[in-house]
């Protein structure tokens, strides 16, 4: 009977406990080094670059550790739900409003201060005073120039569904980016519009679903789809990985104040549970403070600043000529409009 | 399948029982013990592990409750279900059949010829298992725009999970009895007979358990088929969490899932019968005889070549340029080293939990089988139908409720949720192994004096480690692209290599993101080394033509 030179099952269990012990160890050693001043956890869904910026200069000026998690917004407030009764988080930061909405109509967000609120015009804020718009995205076209011409291109949203674009178009209807517009086109054109509109796209579509925004803008810079729906910062972010020199595709915004033509806000709140309101408050106003809009302009995410004493760096549309249709925060809502109507469609 | 030559005859392909009709054993499988009262302490420890891993489920069944029946019936009678529905069964049953031809064909070519370069061809098998979803996906869409839908999916699937199946095929063939094959042939089968009556038959467990494993995860998968714009009922089960945040309606839908899994596990069963696939003739290990290839030397090379090129070649390929074409930053080393050291640390200590916590219930499912511990036992794969976030919100909702939310995103719990996650993956190798090693033979040593300690470590440990080692390969690969669980319950201000990656691929940051994907390649590598030179090392090894 031979028998092996490693002691497989020892090794094993004694690999299981020092692991198990060594992780904890690791858990109980890590976070706690709270600076006088204090320390808050932030729940982040945007641009991990951009919100590290923020942070640590939040962080040199006040004192108050900041602790970031990274996710979609849309786990977290499934998170921030189901962890309600030992709430983690003090300030939720997203990319989309309907998030912070959701949160909102579930009573878990805290007021904002007033001297905060009034920092940003009234209309980029929740109605309610529980959140803050920090910066603006924006919709528009990215095209393959080789693929069609500027003149092609549709110029209101309705022609999305247009038959001559089949095979062309590329859209990302599970995209919380997506939603705003298909709110928006209901909240212009009514409910029964809106559903055929969304019947005709998925038919132009084909059976290509798009995963997210990276992707379409991926595969209309590479020539591998014509053209394509997405926020202004893709465009920009992907030439900034790619360079000037591989850049295929190019921006188009539809007519002026048409449906398609969507503001969208990312904003930040404080949950109603955070046990470090004050910190928690502090952090949301430094992000609509000047610094924090100079970082914002500055950085790679190429958002709007909503500050408009602020303006970015990147050669995009400066935001006081963009024409985009006047739906209101309120007005965009929840997104969930948009999502049953996604659904009915088939589309998600 | 019928016996190789039908009852009455000298040889029987039934594993249990070699000789066939010997008179001592009128069953041929007595040694199993049907029915025998398992220790107590055995069975308390499984159903307490079984406990555990239910524990995802009483999570969507409670809040299953708060969706109300009408809304899930309108939500189930759209016309996208059974479109859902159709691409989920369809995808599933032809991705499982390739990896079954795939993993069984090569885990053969491996351990069973003499084929050139086993051990480099036995680590490099395994490692697709590690490249995260997105690096597949996106390295073939890069390639070619029609990589997407159905033929995508079934590609990109079949490319990233055949190792399921060859790993506990390769381990149960390293391990099988070689007797077999040499009676079958000195009585006239052909070799391709031969391989499919006997071989085959013993591997039959592992591969089944292969299938098992490839068909209950495509039931979870979610990031592919995302990227592939292929909808299954998993994707839409992700719409429902995330899109519209509700979690009540997607916990029911989360259940049909779960049925789906349950009609798997139940052909598998059918498709098992009652085979164990054991050795009872020694427990010594014997050269496995090898097959001489011959001229099919260069056909084998070319099929593993061309396997290796489209599953590890295209997305490392695709890895490497990014890296390369990235212009947005420079990346930092030290985050780089401090992701890789949690990852490793996360990883390797889930898949030694998961392979200690699998030791008890494989014993009791091979050694006392009986119906309610077979269903004790098969409960446990349940967990791996269910997506990686219905197991965290699940635990999370548990630390909340009933343990005041202690343990919550600390690194011993998301290694206890990986090892509940990727527990069935251990399951099947210890299963494997278990099954090689008689308890015939302990007795036997037993009536020799020995204690039952000793017993354990002098007999049953070598039969068992190929399985065991093979079980901490799959679940350490596993956990290590692990994303969606991970992202919710690592503890804050740690990454490990798949969140740093998801966090710069999400900016398009794709140079940033290259080698983390890389690293995460890499580090796999070692464990597959390791099992390659641990098999290396096993007594008997010599290997030779018959």
């Amino acid at each position: 009977m031979t028998t092996l030179r490693t002691p497989a099952l020892r090794i094993l269990t004694v690999a299981a406990v020092v692991g198990l012990a060594g992780t904890t160890l690791t858990a109980c050693g890590g976070s706690s080094s709270a600076a006088s001043k204090g320390s808050i956890t932030l729940y982040s869904g945007q641009h991990e670059q951009t919100t590290q910026s923020l942070v640590t200069a939040f962080e040199q000026q006040t004192g108050i550790k900041v602790n970031v998690r990274y996710n979609d917004e849309d786990t977290f407030a499934d998170e921030i739900v189901t962890e309600a009764k030992h709430p983690r988080a003090d300030v939720f930061y997203t990319e989309n409003s309907p998030a912070l909405d959701y949160l909102q109509n579930k009573g878990l967000l805290a007021p904002l201060d007033q001297s905060t609120l009034a920092v940003t015009p009234s209309k980029y804020n929740s109605t309610a005073g529980d959140w803050e718009g920090i910066s603006a995205r924006v919709s528009v076209l990215i095209y393959n120039p080789s693929l069609i011409s500027e003149s092609q291109l549709p110029t209101s949203v309705l022609q999305l569904a247009d038959p001559q674009y089949k095979g062309k178009l590329a859209f990302a209807a599970g995209e919380t980016d997506f939603q705003p517009i298909v709110t928006s086109v209901a909240h212009t054109y009514g409910q029964a519009k809106a559903l055929s509109w969304l019947e005709g796209i998925k038919a132009n579509a084909g059976s290509r679903v798009y995963p997210d925004n990276e992707t379409i803008a991926d595969e209309v810079n590479r020539g591998a789809a014509a053209f394509g729906v997405v926020n202004q910062y893709y465009w920009y972010r992907m030439q900034a990985e790619l360079g000037s020199g591989a850049m295929h595709s190019k921006i188009a915004y539809f007519a002026p104040q048409d449906p398609g033509y969507v503001l969208d806000i990312s904003g930040a709140g404080v949950l109603k549970s955070s046990k470090n309101q004050a910190a928690a408050q502090k952090f949301v106003a430094f992000l609509v403070s000047r610094q924090g809009q100079e970082i914002i302009a500055h950085s790679i995410s190429y958002e709007y600043p909503l500050d408009d004493g602020v303006q970015t760096t990147a050669p995009e549309t400066p935001f006081s000529q963009l024409q985009p249709n006047p739906i209101t925060i309120p007005e965009l809502g929840d997104g969930s409009n948009a999502i049953s109507l996604l659904g009915q469609a088939g589309l998600l | 399948m019928t016996s190789l030559t039908g009852a009455g005859r000298v040889v029987s392909a039934d594993p249990a029982d070699p000789v066939g009709g010997s008179q001592d054993r009128p069953s041929g499988r007595s040694w199993r013990r049907r029915g025998s009262r398992p220790p107590t302490v055995l069975l308390a420890v499984s159903a307490l592990v079984t406990l555990v891993l239910l524990m995802p489920l009483v999570f969507l069944l409670v809040e299953a409750q708060g969706a109300g029946l009408s809304k899930v019936l309108s939500l189930i009678d759209r016309p996208l279900t059974g479109q859902l529905l159709w691409n989920t069964v369809r995808l599933t049953v032809v991705v499982t059949a390739l990896c079954a031809v795939i993993g069984t064909g090569a885990a053969w070519l491996v351990e069973r010829t003499d084929l050139p370069g086993r051990r480099f061809w036995a680590v490099l098998l395994v490692v697709p298992l590690a490249i995260p979803d997105f690096v597949i996906s996106f390295g073939w869409a890069s390639l070619s725009t029609d990589v997407s839908g159905f033929q995508g999916a079934v590609l990109v699937m079949t490319l990233s999970v055949y190792p399921l199946v060859y790993l506990p095929v390769a381990a149960s063939l390293r391990n099988a009895d070689p007797a077999l094959e040499e009676v079958a042939m000195n009585l006239g089968l052909g070799r391709l007979r031969t391989f499919w009556r006997v071989t085959l038959r013993q591997a039959r467990v592992a591969v089944l358990g292969g299938c098992l494993l490839v068909a209950l995860g495509l039931l979870a998968e979610y990031g592919a088929f995302e990227i592939l714009g292929y909808q299954t009922f998993t994707t839409e089960i992700f719409t429902e969490f995330s899109v519209s945040f509700n979690i009540p309606t997607a916990s029911a839908l989360s259940l049909v899932l779960i049925v789906l899994g349950l009609l798997v596990l139940a052909g598998e069963s059918a498709l098992r019968g009652r085979s164990r696939g054991s050795r009872v003739d020694r427990g010594a290990q014997r050269s496995t005889g090898r097959h001489h290839l011959g001229w099919w030397t260069l056909p084998a090379l070319a099929a593993l070549a061309l396997l290796a090129a489209l599953a590890l070649g295209v997305p490392v390929g695709s890895a490497v340029y990014w890296w390369v074409t990235g212009t947005q930053h420079p990346f930092t080393g030290d985050s780089l080293a401090d992701a890789t050291w949690h990852t490793a640390l996360y990883s390797g200590s889930a898949a030694a939990l998961a392979t200690v916590m699998a030791l008890p219930v494989g014993v009791l499912a091979v050694r006392h089988d009986g119906r309610l511990r077979r269903l004790l036992e098969r409960g446990n794969y349940l967990v791996l139908a269910m997506p990686g976030l219905v197991i965290a919100l699940s635990l999370t909702y548990f630390s909340e409720t009933y343990a005041g939310g202690v343990w919550y995103q600390t690194a011993p719990m998301l290694v206890v949720t990986y090892a509940i996650m990727f527990f069935p993956l251990a399951l099947v190798g210890v299963r494997a192994s278990v099954a090689q090693a008689p308890p015939g033979l302990e007795e036997v040593a037993h009536s020799l004096g020995l204690g039952r300690l000793a017993v354990l470590w002098r007999v049953t440990r070598p039969l068992v480690a190929p399985g065991l080692a093979a079980a901490f390969c799959l679940v350490f690969l596993s956990a290590v692209t692990e994303l969606t669980a991970t992202l919710i319950l690592v503890p804050t201000g740690v990454q490990t290599l798949a969140t740093q990656f998801w966090n710069y691929q999400q900016n398009l940051a794709y140079g940033q993101a290259a080698p983390f994907a890389l690293l995460m390649i890499a580090i796999t590598a070692v464990p597959s080394y390791v099992l390659g030179r641990f098999f290396d090392r096993l007594p008997g090894r010599a290997a030779g033509p018959q």
